[in-house]
């Protein structure tokens, strides 16, 4: 591959929050990598961890979950049970092998544009080093595997024939 | 009115879903009197030749349990979905992988590796393994070739319905096949059971889910009468579709979730990892970390125990699988 690699990166952020940390990093023209793709979600507490899994599996390198800083959930306590979620996806992910960098919980209040923009920089960064995911690759099969099925088609279809 | 065509054939599994349907027992008389079966490996007599002679669509009920595996066993589920006029997924392996679908952990080559090499019970001087093509004097000998990732029978072929459960209770069976005898199918697609929890159908004393730590099945002789999840075991109730009437609680023992996900649930472990995570009582992230880590030394095998194979991942990451090796 002559490209260079571009890490393609989903981020859920919290509207209350990191969201409008988003907004204020563009608002003040504050650069940073643009290698993550941005959903809004009302709360990081709404992050199901499917949603994680289906990014990397439909091929994200990697998925950034942000919220409020824990205590100041705009739904009082919903981040504290990100963060429950998060350790239950993260010791999950790692056992199936999954490299430690390409999940990523932070935390970013509104009026932190500059700190968001830099924790997006290092996420990046960091992914960026880990190389393509490609995660659905891990489940295609040897093609001789497959040439198998065929094979054993071809060798029994002649019994196939119907008689008329 | 002629009888109908039944076939049941079995992939990458147990054997336990054809006990299963004989456990309906004397209805199976009932079954007899509607259906001529055509295949049975197990429970009565059949050839693949036969069936393939058959003109499409001449089966009209075929009930295939069992994940994807091998060469062979994706041969029979193409050749069954073209003979087939209805194809159900028959039990937690043909629906979502099942315990088989655990190999997906591993690789084709570690498997190899620990079946035919390291297993301590092993008497293989010559390191003989199984091989797709085997030259002997008197030709070429096939054996199917054997995949690194295990498919449910929805990933490899069309499926119309899906019958959870290791193994579907023989009610549960019935009330399937008594639909299907009265023509009373639901969208082709779906699940044929409730949509509903285990713990819906549970009739342990519930309240509030606090705990500090999960515990083991072996660390506690639980309470008859409260909430299994309250005492601390990891009970996977409420993620499973329920189906069963609960009974692994009712004897005291979590669930396991071998009935699979609700319905409108994508990954199974990721509802489950959901429901456990909110029962944690703590708010510090590293003592969050400490519980999940001591509570669930193996997370794969807990929270994707009958569902690796269809979960939304499918199996771990080869890469690491090979970095390993």
């Amino acid at each position: 591959m002559s490209e260079a690699f571009e890490p393609r990166i989903v981020g859920f952020l919290c509207n209350w929050c990191s969201y409008r940390a988003a907004d204020l990093a563009g608002i003040s023209r504050i650069k940073h990598a643009p290698n993550v793709r941005i959903i809004r979600v009302m709360c990081s507490g709404r992050v199901d961890p499917s949603f994680v899994l289906k990014a990397l599996a439909l091929g994200a390198d990697g998925v950034m979950v942000a919220g409020c800083h824990p205590g100041e959930c705009h739904y009082i306590e919903q981040n504290y049970k990100t963060i429950r979620r998060y350790g239950m996806l993260k010791h999950t992910l790692k056992a199936l092998g999954l490299e430690d960098d390409r999940v990523r919980l932070i935390w970013a209040s509104a009026a932190e544009g500059q700190q968001l923009a830099e924790a997006i920089d290092r996420f990046v960064a960091d992914v960026r080093k880990l190389g393509p995911l490609n995660w659905p690759a891990n489940w295609s099969e040897d093609p001789a595997h497959l040439a198998a099925v065929e094979k054993m088609a071809a060798e029994h279809a002649e019994a196939m024939e119907v008689p008329v | 009115m002629s009888k109908g065509k039944l076939a049941i054939y079995w992939a990458a599994s147990c054997g336990g879903c054809e006990i299963s349907i004989l456990g309906i027992q004397e209805k199976i008389l009932e079954v007899d009197k509607a259906f001529d079966i055509v295949l049975f490996p197990c429970g009565a007599d059949g050839k693949v030749r036969d069936v393939e002679k058959l003109p499409d669509k001449a089966i009209d009920l075929c009930l295939f349990n069992g994940g994807i595996r091998t060469s062979e066993q994706e041969y029979m589920a193409r050749l069954l979905r073209a003979k087939s006029r209805v194809l159900v997924a028959f039990g937690s392996c043909a629906h979502e992988g099942c315990v088989p679908g655990l190999g997906n952990l591993h690789t084709r080559r570690e498997m190899f590796q620990t079946n035919y090499h390291d297993s301590p019970s092993l008497d293989n001087p010559g390191g003989t393994e199984p091989h797709h093509e085997t030259q002997v004097p008197e030709g070429t000998l096939h054996l199917p070739e054997f995949y690194d990732t295990l498919k449910t029978l929805g990933q490899t072929v069309p499926v119309d319905y899906y019958l959870p459960g290791c193994p579907p209770e023989s009610e549960r069976i019935w009330e399937a096949l008594e639909a299907i005898l009265a023509g009373q199918l639901p969208p082709p697609g779906s699940v044929i059971g409730v949509n509903t929890t285990v713990c819906d159908v549970c009739k342990r004393k519930r309240t509030e889910k606090k705990i500090r730590a999960f515990k083991r099945t072996w660390e506690v002789v639980p309470d008859e009468e409260t909430c299994l999840l309250e005492q601390g075991l990891v009970c996977c109730g409420p993620a499973t579709r329920a189906g069963c009437g609960a009974l692994c609680p009712q004897v005291n023992s979590p669930c396991i979730g071998c009935y699979g996900s609700n319905g409108g649930v994508e990954d199974y472990g990721a509802r489950l990892m959901s429901a456990l995570a909110s029962v944690i009582d703590s708010n510090d992230p590293e003592e969050v970390d400490r519980i999940i880590r001591e509570g669930l030394p193996d997370p794969v095998g807990t929270l994707y125990r009958f569902s690796l194979a269809s979960s939304l991942l499918r199996r771990s990451s080869r890469q690491a699988e090979a970095a390993k090796a």
